[in-house]
């Protein structure tokens, strides 16, 4: 495929929202797929996103099992809701995605982290968020830059060229 | 297809500048394939090329976490040597395909 265009893409501020494994790894792969293309990437994690770059957490994050209509069995044929009700479930779907991931070269959350800023990628955390989750910097990953307000992260966001992306 | 003219020897390459034989590389076309994207290559930048270009005879899909875990270079230090594209910019000089990987 040729890609050459005549305008392109030049920074993106990527908006995390949600928790689960799905939301936080099309974050991840879309700010780190950025930085490799030689384009600038601020991500901002905000209310559940943050788990993906809290210590506590982000080893642990799930996918849900429960009311997710695209939740398959292996073979194909539709996950019942009410198995995802039952305890271990939802820990033994998420570490099967983990590892079908891992087959494919996607890292864990904090690799994965260590890998955009290695790029130059720069990782935010909401602080309306950690104030309302009471997190401090210190429960963050040492990747992340900063606690900034929205206002803050919209600031970085000018610029020729610049996308803001709401996963 | 085209056929460009590298360190006097001629070498077909794909529309978007990727050699697309990989026997017609040799490291004096590496080294002008470098000064198009800016680079001026050292033997750590070689230690890279050929680890990519050993990675995919064997078929191997390349990322750039594969190349970070070579024990050649980290992460960063593969940015710092191919600015502003590690992996594509790598693998042009390296005169493989362009690597069709998302990470």
């Amino acid at each position: 495929m040729n890609q050459k265009e005549e305008n392109p893409l030049k920074k993106v501020c990527i908006i995390c929202a949600k928790g689960s494994i799905e939301d936080v790894y099309a974050t991840l792969v879309m700010a780190n797929g950025a930085v490799m293309e030689g384009i600038e990437a601020k991500v901002f994690f905000t209310f559940f996103g943050l788990d993906a770059i809290t210590k506590k957490q982000m080893k642990k994050l799930h996918t849900g099992v429960v009311g997710n209509p695209a939740m398959r069995m292996p073979g194909g044929l539709p996950f019942p809701t009410f198995l995802g009700v039952i305890p271990g479930v939802e820990a033994g779907v998420s570490a099967m995605m983990k590892s079908q991931m891992e087959k494919l070269d996607i890292p864990p959350v904090d690799e994965f982290l260590d890998m955009i800023t290695a790029g130059g990628g720069e990782i935010y955390a909401c602080k309306l968020a950690a104030d309302m989750f009471k997190i401090k910097k210190e429960d963050l990953s040492e990747h992340v830059n900063d606690i900034i307000t929205v206002g803050d992260f919209y600031a970085m966001c000018g610029g020729e060229n610049t996308q803001i992306i709401f996963t | 297809m085209a056929t460009k003219n590298y360190a006097g020897v001629s070498v077909d390459v794909n529309e978007e500048g990727y050699l697309t034989d990989l026997s017609q590389w040799t490291r004096e076309v590496a080294a002008e394939l470098a000064k198009e994207e800016n680079i001026e290559l050292t033997d750590k930048h070689f230690e890279v090329l050929d680890f990519l270009r050993k990675e995919y005879e064997t078929g191997g899909q390349l990322t750039i976490r594969k190349v970070g875990k070579s024990g050649i270079v980290d992460i960063k230090g593969l940015y710092d040597l191919f600015p502003g594209g590690p992996l594509k910019k790598s693998s042009r000089i390296a005169g493989i395909p362009k690597p069709a990987s998302c990470v």
